[in-house]
C-alpha cells in the first residue's frame, strides 16, 4: 500500500511538472518579445533591455523556467500586473470561495445521487427508475448558464428567497455566505447528479446480479443486510472514484457557474487574469488549479484501493 | 455436530422411516416474452439423509431450475405452480419469505459452481463463514469465528486462521471451494445442494475436492442433491442418478444399475458420447444423438426423445410415456424399455470402427518437429514501481513432433504451458528460443515473416467459439475468408467451396448467410473447424475445442474430428485436460508440467505403465465415466506453481507424491528410454515405476464391442 501511494506520488509529481512546463511555455515564451508588448511598441531599446533584466528575461529559458518554479514552490508567487498586490493572498482568499462553493454543492448532489441512484437499481425497469434516469437526464444537458438564469428567475426574481447575484465580501464566513452560495451550489449540483445516479444505478444493477448476492440471499440475510453488507460495498466503488475525480472540477472548473453568479472564485479569477493578461496571476492561479486535480485524482486512487482489496493486495 | 434446529431436525425415528428431502410432482414456469414456459414439469424425487442423489443432464435440461425451484429461490419472473416440497417433513412451497430465510443458510446449505464468484469479494473469509453462525446459530462475533476455525478445519483446509484474513482473490479454486462448502456446512444442513461445484477447477483439484465430499457425506447427516454434466464425477460422488432432459426424468436408478444397465435410450446415449478409457490404437467412433434437445415450448406431444431416439416407434410419438417404476427402485419413461439393449450392444449398433490397429501403428513422416521450444515473458518493471523485470518461463524447453496425418495429445493442469506451446508452434507468441520445423524446413517464430504457403499450412480451431468468431460477419464469410487470402480463390469460387465445407462438418448449407448469434455453441465449433480446414493445412492445433459443449455436442465434434482426420490426412495437436477425450483421440500424447515435458510417447504406452509420477496422479485424479475402470487414488496437493519461480532439480518434485528427495530436489531427471519412442523424464527406473504402478488403472471389461 505504502509503495503503491510513493508511486501515484511520483506520477503526480510527474504531471505537475510537465503542466508546469506547459504553463510556462504558454505565458512566457509563446506570447513573444514580453518587454516591447508590455512597454510598447516605440520604447527606446535601453528601457527595454533594462526592462528585461529586471524581469530576469535576459537568462536562458530553462534558467527563468526554474527560477519560476523555484518561487512558486517556496511561495513567492510575484506580483500581479493589474492590481500591483502580491498575487498570492489573491489566489488563496479566491480558492477558499471556491471550496465553500464546492462543499456546498458535494453535500447537495453527492448523497441524493447515490440515494436516488440505488432507488433505481432496485426498482429496476418500472415508472421510479425509468422517472429518476429520465429526470436527472435531463439536466445534464442543460448549460450552466442556462439552468442558473432559470433558478435566478424563480428564486430571486420571483419568489425573493435568496439573492440573484453573489459577489460575497472578501472576509465574509463561511455562515454568512451560505444564503449567497445556494443558488450556485444548486446550478452546479443540476449538472453532476446525473452522473452519481446513473455511476450508481449501473453498478448497482450488476452487482445485484452477482453470484455472491445470491450467496448472501441463499444464507438467509435479511434484504437490508444483503444491501448494506453485500451490495453497497461493492456498487459503491465506481461511484466514488467518479465522484472524487469530479472534485477537481468542482473547485476549479466553475467557471461558467461563478461568471452567471458573479461569484469570486479561483475559476472567475482565472478568467479575469486573462482578460487583463497578468501573466504571473495566470500561471499562479493555473498551477494552482493543476495541483487540485492532480490531488483530487490521486484521492480517487487511493480512496478506490483502500476499499478495493484486489487492488490493495496486489 | 454444531446446533440442530431445533424446528426443522426431526427425531432419530422419523428419519429411519422417511427421506430428508422429498419433491413431488414440481412443476416451475418461467413468464418470458415469448409466452410462459414450462421449464420443468411434474418431477419427482427424493433424498436420505447420508446419501447423495445426482441430478445430471445437458444444459437446458432444468437441473438447476428444479434445484433452485425447490427451495424457492427462483428469478423474478419463475413461479413454481404445482408440486410438494418437503424438507423433514416440512412443506416448503406454502412458506412466507420471512420463514424461507430462517431455512436458507441453516437448515438448507448450497455450494456454487464458481467458488471465486460466490464470495464477496471485498469481505475477508472468515468474516463471511461467520456471517452464517452469526445468523442462525445465535452466535456473537468471537463464538462465531471460532466456529469458522473448526469447520474449515474440518474441510481439510491447512491454516485456517490465515485463511480466515484473506480475501478470496489471494485463496486458489481448491481452497475457494473449500470456503465455501464450509460455509454451507456451517449449521450442519439437512439439505446440502452441489451445484457443479467442480466444474471450475482441474482435474487435480476436482479429485480432492471429491475425496472431501465423501468424507463429508460419511460425517455429517445431510442429504445431498448433487447437479452435474460430468457422468465421471457422478460415479465418484452419488448414490443414486435422476437423468432430466427437456425438464424431465427420463430415468432415475442406482448409481451402478444406470451405468451398467440403463433402461431408458436417452442414458444409453449419453454413456456412449463420453470415450470409453481404452489404451488401444482400435477406436471407434462415439453415439451421436440427433438433433438437439428441444425447446421447452416445442416439446413434441409423445415421447419428448423420440424424435432423437434410436428405438422409436410409431406408439412413441402418439402419447408421452410416464416415469414409472420399472425395476426394483428403477425408473424409467420409455415405454419400450424392455427392448433397451445393454451399453455394449447399443454400441455395436450405433458406433462404426474408425481406425483399427494397423492404420494406427503405422510410422508416417514427420510433419512438424519442435525441439527445445522456449516462451518466456519478462514481466513488466519500471523506474517508479522499484522492482526489477522477471521472467516467467511459460514454455521452458519442449521438444514435440507431430506425424502426417496423426494425432498429438497434450494434456497438463492449467498454467502448465500447453496452449503457449500451440501458440509457439503457430507464431500467434513468438518462440523466443529453440527451432520448430515443418516438413524439415525451419519455421521462421512469428506468422509476421512466414510466408503464405507456411501460414496455409498450420491452422488453430479455440476453446471458446464465441469469441474466436467475428460477430458481425456471417458463416460464409468466416469460411470464405481464409480461401481467399491463403487458398487464392476467387470470392465466387470460395463461396462454392465453403458451402462444401459446411456439409463436410454436418451444417446446413443455409447456414452460410447466418451470424453467430444464431447458431448454438456445437454449430459454431464446427463453423470454426470448417474454417479451419478451408485453407488445406497439414496440421490443426486444436486448443480445448470441446471443454465448453455439451457430452452429446462434445462426442459429435469427436467423430467429425476423427472422420476428417480420416479423410484428409490432417494432423492434430489436440490440447486437453480431460484425459478422457485425448485418449480417444491421440495416436501420441505428451504430459506437459510447468512448460516441459513429463512424458512423451505412443498414446499406448502413456496410457499403460509405467508411467511419469506427474501422468499417474492425472490419470487416478480424472474422473471416469466408466464403472469398469478401478482408480488407485492418487492426489497431488496445490497448484501447479508460478511459471516465474520454477523448482530447481525435478520441477515436478515438490508435489511428487514419489519425490526421492535430495536426488530430484537438486538434479533434473534423466530421459529414460521406454518402448518405441516412450520417454520419461524421471529420476526412478522405467522398470521401478511399472512395478509401483501396476495398480493404478484397472481395467475389468467383462466384454466389448
Amino acid at each position: 500500500m505504502v509503495r503503491f501511494i510513493l508511486r501515484r506520488l511520483g506520477f503526480m509529481a510527474m504531471t505537475v511538472i510537465l503542466a508546469s512546463i506547459i504553463i510556462f511555455w504558454a505565458t512566457t515564451v509563446l506570447p513573444g518579445d514580453l518587454a516591447s508588448q508590455i512597454l510598447g511598441r516605440f520604447a527606446t531599446q535601453q528601457a527595454k533591455d533594462s526592462f528585461r533584466k529586471e524581469l530576469g528575461l535576459d537568462r536562458p529559458v530553462v534558467t527563468q523556467y526554474g527560477a519560476w518554479l523555484g518561487d512558486w514552490v517556496q511561495g513567492d508567487w510575484g506580483e500581479s500586473a493589474s492590481t500591483n498586490t502580491a498575487v498570492r493572498p489573491i489566489v488563496f482568499e479566491r480558492l477558499r470561495n471556491s471550496l465553500m462553493l464546492a462543499a456546498v454543492a458535494f453535500v447537495m448532489y453527492v448523497p441524493l445521487g447515490i440515494l436516488l441512484g440505488l432507488i433505481a437499481a432496485l426498482r429496476k425497469n418500472t415508472w421510479i427508475d425509468q422517472t429518476i434516469s429520465v429526470g436527472s437526464l435531463a439536466f445534464i444537458g442543460l448549460p450552466e448558464f442556462v439552468s442558473g438564469l432559470i433558478l435566478i428567475s424563480i428564486f430571486a426574481i420571483e419568489l425573493k428567497w435568496l439573492p440573484s447575484q453573489s459577489a460575497i465580501a472578501p472576509d465574509s464566513t463561511f455562515i454568512e455566505a451560505l444564503p449567497y452560495l445556494i443558488l450556485p451550489a444548486i446550478t452546479v449540483a443540476l449538472t453532476s447528479l446525473a452522473y452519481v445516479v446513473r455511476m450508481t444505478r449501473s453498478s448497482t444493477v450488476d452487482v445485484l446480479q452477482m453470484d455472491y448476492v445470491r450467496t448472501a440471499n441463499l444464507k438467509g440475510l435479511s434484504p437490508s443486510r444483503v444491501l448494506f453488507t453485500h451490495v453497497l460495498r461493492n456498487s459503491l466503488l465506481p461511484t466514488i472514484t467518479v465522484v472524487a475525480i469530479g472534485i477537481g472540477w468542482l473547485i476549479g472548473g466553475l467557471i461558467v457557474t461563478e461568471a452567471v453568479y458573479g461569484y469570486p472564485g479561483i475559476g472567475r479569477l482565472l478568467l479575469f487574469a486573462i482578460q487583463r493578461r497578468d501573466l504571473q496571476l495566470i500561471q499562479a492561479t493555473a498551477l494552482l488549479i493543476v495541483l487540485i486535480y492532480v490531488v483530487a485524482n490521486l484521492v480517487a486512487d487511493i480512496l478506490y484501493a483502500v476499499l478495493n482489496p484486489r487492488i490493495r493486495y496486489q | 455436530m454444531g446446533a440442530p434446529d431445533a424446528a426443522t431436525s426431526p427425531s432419530p425415528a422419523a428419519t429411519a422411516s422417511r427421506p430428508t428431502f422429498e419433491i413431488e410432482g414440481l412443476s416451475i414456469d418461467y413468464a418470458t416474452e415469448l409466452g410462459v414456459l414450462h421449464a420443468v414439469r411434474g418431477v419427482s424425487l427424493s433424498v436420505r439423509e447420508h446419501e447423495s442423489f445426482g441430478l445430471v443432464g445437458e444444459s437446458g435440461s432444468g437441473k438447476s431450475t428444479l434445484a433452485m425451484g425447490a427451495i424457492r429461490y427462483l428469478a423474478q419472473n419463475g413461479r413454481v405452480t404445482d408440486g410438494s416440497v418437503r424438507l423433514n417433513g416440512v412443506e416448503l412451497l406454502g412458506l412466507s419469505r420471512k420463514d424461507l430465510r430462517a431455512l436458507w443458510g441453516s437448515s438448507i446449505g448450497v455450494v456454487y459452481q464458481s467458488p471465486l464468484s460466490a464470495l464477496n469479494p471485498s469481505i475477508v473469509i472468515g468474516k463471511q463463514l461467520a456471517e452464517v453462525a452469526r445468523q442462525h446459530l445465535g452466535m456473537d462475533k468471537p463464538a462465531a469465528l471460532a466456529r469458522v476455525v473448526e469447520m474449515l478445519t474440518k474441510v481439510a483446509m491447512p491454516d485456517s486462521e490465515a485463511v480466515m484474513k484473506r480475501y478470496p482473490h489471494q485463496l486458489s479454486g481448491g481452497m475457494l471451494q473449500r470456503c465455501v462448502i464450509a460455509m454451507a456446512l456451517m449449521t450442519d444442513p439437512s439439505l446440502l445442494i452441489m451445484d457443479e461445484p467442480t466444474t471450475a477447477l482441474d482435474v487435480t483439484t476436482q479429485a480432492l475436492v471429491l475425496d472431501l465430499v465423501a468424507d463429508l457425506k460419511r460425517d455429517f447427516d445431510s442429504a445431498i442433491l448433487y447437479i452435474t454434466h460430468d457422468l465421471g464425477v457422478i460415479t465418484k460422488i452419488c448414490d443414486r442418478v435422476g437423468v432430466m432432459y427437456a425438464g424431465e426424468f427420463m430415468e432415475q436408478a442406482a448409481l451402478h444399475e444406470l451405468f451398467k444397465r440403463p433402461l431408458h435410450p436417452y442414458t444409453l446415449d449419453l454413456l456412449g458420447c463420453v470415450p470409453h478409457f481404452d489404451p488401444t490404437p482400435v477406436k471407434r467412433s462415439l453415439v451421436t444423438i440427433p438433433g438437439s434437445i428441444p425447446r421447452v415450448d416445442e416439446l413434441p406431444p409423445g415421447c419428448i426423445f423420440a424424435p432423437r431416439c434410436t428405438y422409436m416407434e410409431a406408439a412413441c410419438a402418439a402419447a408421452r410415456p410416464p416415469l414409472s417404476e420399472v425395476a426394483d427402485a428403477h425408473l424409467s419413461a420409455c415405454r419400450r424399455w424392455q427392448d433397451v439393449p445393454t451399453p455394449v450392444e447399443h454400441l455395436r449398433v450405433a458406433t462404426e470402427a474408425v481406425r483399427d490397429a494397423q492404420t494406427a501403428c503405422a510410422r508416417p513422416e514427420v510433419l512438424v518437429d519442435a525441439s527445445g521450444t522456449q516462451v518466456h515473458f519478462k514481466t513488466a518493471g519500471g523506474m517508479l514501481s522499484g522492482r526489477k523485470g522477471r521472467t516467467i518461463r511459460a514454455v521452458d524447453g519442449v521438444d514435440l513432433d507431430v506425424c502426417v496425418g496423426q494425432t498429438l495429445g497434450v494434456v497438463g493442469e492449467s498454467g502448465s504451458g500447453k496452449t503457449t506451446v500451440a501458440r509457439a508452434i503457430i507464431g500467434l507468441t513468438p518462440a523466443t528460443g529453440g527451432a520448430i520445423t515443418l516438413r524439415g524446413k525451419p519455421l521462421p517464430r512469428s506468422t509476421g515473416r512466414r510466408p503464405r504457403a507456411t501460414l496455409k499450412e498450420i491452422q488453430m480451431v479455440f476453446q471458446n467459439p464465441d469469441a474466436s468468431l467475428n460477430p458481425t460477419r456471417s458463416v460464409g464469410d468466416a469460411i470464405s475468408r481464409p480461401l481467399v487470402l491463403l487458398g487464392g480463390l476467387r470470392r465466387q469460387a470460395a463461396a462454392e467451396r465453403a458451402k462444401e465445407l459446411l456439409t463436410a462438418v454436418s451444417l446446413p448449407v443455409s447456414y452460410f448467410e447466418r451470424l453467430p448469434h444464431e447458431l448454438s455453441g456445437g454449430e459454431k465449433q464446427r463453423v470454426a473447424i470448417a474454417r479451419a480446414f478451408a485453407a488445406e493445412p497439414g496440421l490443426i492445433l486444436c486448443d480445448e475445442p470441446i471443454s465448453s459443449l455439451d457430452v452429446s455436442v462434445q462426442g459429435s465434434l469427436m467423430n467429425l474430428l476423427m472422420k476428417l482426420q480420416v479423410e484428409k490426412q490432417t494432423s492434430y495437436v489436440f490440447i486437453s485436460h480431460d484425459l478422457s477425450a485425448v485418449q480417444h483421440l491421440s495416436d501420441a500424447i505428451a504430459v506437459v508440467y510447468l512448460g516441459r515435458v513429463m512424458e512423451v510417447g505412443d498414446a499406448t504406452k502413456v496410457l499403460t505403465p509405467p508411467f511419469h509420477p506427474y501422468t499417474e496422479a492425472l490419470l487416478s485424479a480424472v474422473p471416469l465415466a466408466d464403472p469398469d475402470v478401478k482408480q488407485k487414488p492418487i492426489r497431488l496437493s496445490g497448484s501447479v506453481p508460478s511459471a516465474m519461480d520454477v523448482p530447481p532439480g525435478c520441477r515436478f518434485h515438490p508435489r511428487c507424491p514419489r519425490c526421492l528427495g535430495d536426488l530430484c530436489r537438486q538434479q533434473e531427471p534423466p530421459w529414460r528410454e521406454g518402448e518405441g519412442d516412450h520417454r520419461i523424464s524421471c529420476h526412478i527406473a522405467l522398470d521401478e515405476l511399472a512395478r509401483l504402478q501396476a495398480e493404478t488403472l484397472v481395467l475389468e471389461r467383462e466384454e466389448t464391442v
